[in-house]
């Protein structure tokens, strides 16, 4: 990762060479050789890291491979790990599985983003009459924060079935689901209310002078500015909800996770384990990317001295 | 001054912990009058202002818009800030909207105007004010004078009784001030009534019927601006003018 860094560092000084030259070419600007010869030394400088950071990827790649092939339980760990032939037969069970997941992720992302945000509401709201509206949302996020997903899985999964009550569903998909919104919720919640205090006061003054009630000021002002504000760390979480959909198979809902460990239970071969993370890391990679490059736009925009 | 005063302050008392910003306030503004509040950084010119609108609660004495006391709890908040048009030092508006929706928000939102009634009237004074070519822009790509006359515009926008300016010009490179300090001197020809904490003595001393000197938060001195610059009676207020002189501000 670093070296596709370094190496896009060194091409924005090539950049502004040939952007401020088209620029001045109405006035028949030559550059001085002061300059051509800083940008011929700059360009040099990039070949050189570009070749050091390909015969270094190389170097390291080489060690790895001989490392792991040279493990005295290589040819074990292939057979176990590796195998093509489990892969191929977990392939199209796996993708079928994964189908859930990625309507959990919808479904329990919009679900923990409404409620994320009726929280995150809740505990800015002012006056006495919203006091137990206040301490319960704060008690929520207290309590679902430090909760571990897992347990507060298998309480929800395994112990809400365990009441036997009647006309409350038993069906794993839902109560993994509810489980999963329950935690992020929370997650989500605080999120936003970091955003809405991370708006300057003055703003929220500004709508009150025009005469903007105090839920107008933070339905037009603040909201609207908070939300921009957190994308990036809303998408975050996205992300981390989107592998951890992953966990509902505790209660024995056939997601991707599920369809690989019933082959691995028949075959006693953990090729579709392998096949079952990689599937994910590829659902997630797009996401992060996204992430990455809403980040990185939001990061431009402040650089050109917006206020957002 | 004839005609009851538009806002009407006694005895306004204000502290924020321990340190007492504003002292046995009186002040009467008249219809189509300016005011203008002077005083050093600190003296509670801004604090005066904030208390007027109601941003800040005061903690003793009484005011009045129009003959109503805002100042009574049971006073409707909303609706007397509806009635007053502030404009900050930092402008203030909001990054999330374009100038003409910064413009029209309280129109519509607050006072019920029509999107089209709204954005009209928005435009005309964008027009007026000559930001015309900005009403689709969002405000970062406007300079400090031009966002600092869309702010008077949304202030405007409501139709106020009055316009509290609280120094405006303050945050703005000395060639983007006299943009809009004309803005002002037009508002004072069409008879808006305003007070504006500043600190452009020349300015105050033009358009201002009503200078006050503000002083460790007690009106130390008032008069018209003739009296206050041209003679002032306070040893304070001298020294304090002395200084501007000297600073090249009058």
């Amino acid at each position: 990762m670093t070296v596709t860094k370094e190496e896009s560092q060194e091409e924005p000084g090539e950049e502004p060479g040939a952007d401020s030259g088209e620029g001045d070419m109405p006035e028949a600007y030559v550059p001085s050789q002061r300059r051509i010869e800083r940008e011929r030394h700059k360009r040099a400088r990039a070949r050189r890291a570009t070749a050091i950071a390909a015969l270094s990827t190389l170097v390291t790649g080489v060690v790895l491979y001989l490392v792991v092939v040279n493990a005295p339980g290589w040819s074990r760990t292939k057979e176990t790990f590796f195998n093509g032939q489990y892969a191929r037969e977990a392939f199209p069970k796996v993708l079928e599985g994964l189908w859930l997941n990625v309507r959990l992720l919808l479904i329990c992302g919009a679900a923990v983003l409404v409620l994320g945000m009726l929280i995150a509401i809740a505990r800015t709201l002012r006056g006495p009459v919203f006091f137990p509206v206040r301490a319960l949302a704060a008690a929520y996020t207290d309590f679902f924060r430090g909760l571990p997903l897992i347990i507060n899985l298998m309480i929800v999964v395994l112990g809400v079935p365990a009441l036997r009550l009647q006309g409350v569903t038993v069906d794993p998909v839902l109560l993994g689901g509810t489980a999963l919104t329950l935690t992020y919720s929370a997650y989500v919640a605080e999120v936003f209310r970091a955003g809405i205090e991370s708006i300057h006061p003055s703003q929220r003054a500004a709508a009150r002078s025009l005469g903007l009630t105090n839920r107008q000021a933070l339905r037009y002002v603040v909201l609207p500015q908070a939300v921009r504000r957190q994308v990036p760390p809303l998408l975050n979480d996205l992300v981390s909800l989107q592998k951890d959909t992953g966990l509902v198979s505790i209660g024995g809902a056939v997601d991707a996770v599920r369809a690989a460990d019933i082959i691995v239970g028949r075959s006693l071969n953990y090729t579709p384990y392998i096949v079952a993370g990689l599937v994910f890391v590829a659902l997630t990679i797009p996401m992060t990317r996204f992430t990455d490059w809403i980040t990185a736009r939001m990061d431009r925009q402040r650089a050109q001295g917006g206020t957002i | 001054m004839t005609g009851t005063p538009v806002l009407r302050m006694e005895s306004v008392r204000k502290t924020f912990g321990d340190s007492v910003v504003l002292r046995d306030v009186d002040l009467e503004v008249a219809p189509h009058t300016v005011t203008a509040l002077i005083g050093a950084s600190g003296s509670g010119k801004s604090t005066l202002l904030r208390c007027a609108n109601l941003l800040e609660e005061i903690d003793d004495g009484a005011i009045w818009l129009d003959d109503e006391e805002i100042t009574d709890p049971r006073a409707d908040h909303d609706a007397v800030r509806r009635r007053i048009g502030v404009v900050f030092q930092a402008y203030n508006l909001f990054p999330h909207m374009t100038v003409l929706e910064n413009i029209t928000l309280a129109p519509r939102r607050v006072h019920g105007v029509g999107r089209a009634e709204a954005e009209a009237h928005a435009r005309e004074l964008l027009d007026r004010l000559g930001l015309g070519a900005k009403a689709g822009e969002y405000p970062d790509r406007l300079s400090g004078g031009q966002q600092q006359r869309a702010a008077i515009v949304r202030a405007l926008a409501v139709r106020p009784r009055l316009l509290l300016l609280d120094e405006i010009t303050a945050a703005l490179d000395p060639e983007l001030v006299g943009e809009v300090l004309s803005v002002v001197r037009d508002l004072k020809d069409e008879g808006m009534t305003m007070v504006l904490a500043t600190h452009e003595m020349g300015f105050a001393r033009e358009v201002a019927d009503q200078v006050c000197f503000l002083d460790g938060g007690v009106v130390l001195e008032r008069g018209t601006a003739e009296e206050l610059f041209g003679s002032p009676r306070q040893e304070r207020t001298q020294r304090f003018l002395r200084r501007i002189v000297e600073a090249g501000r009058l």
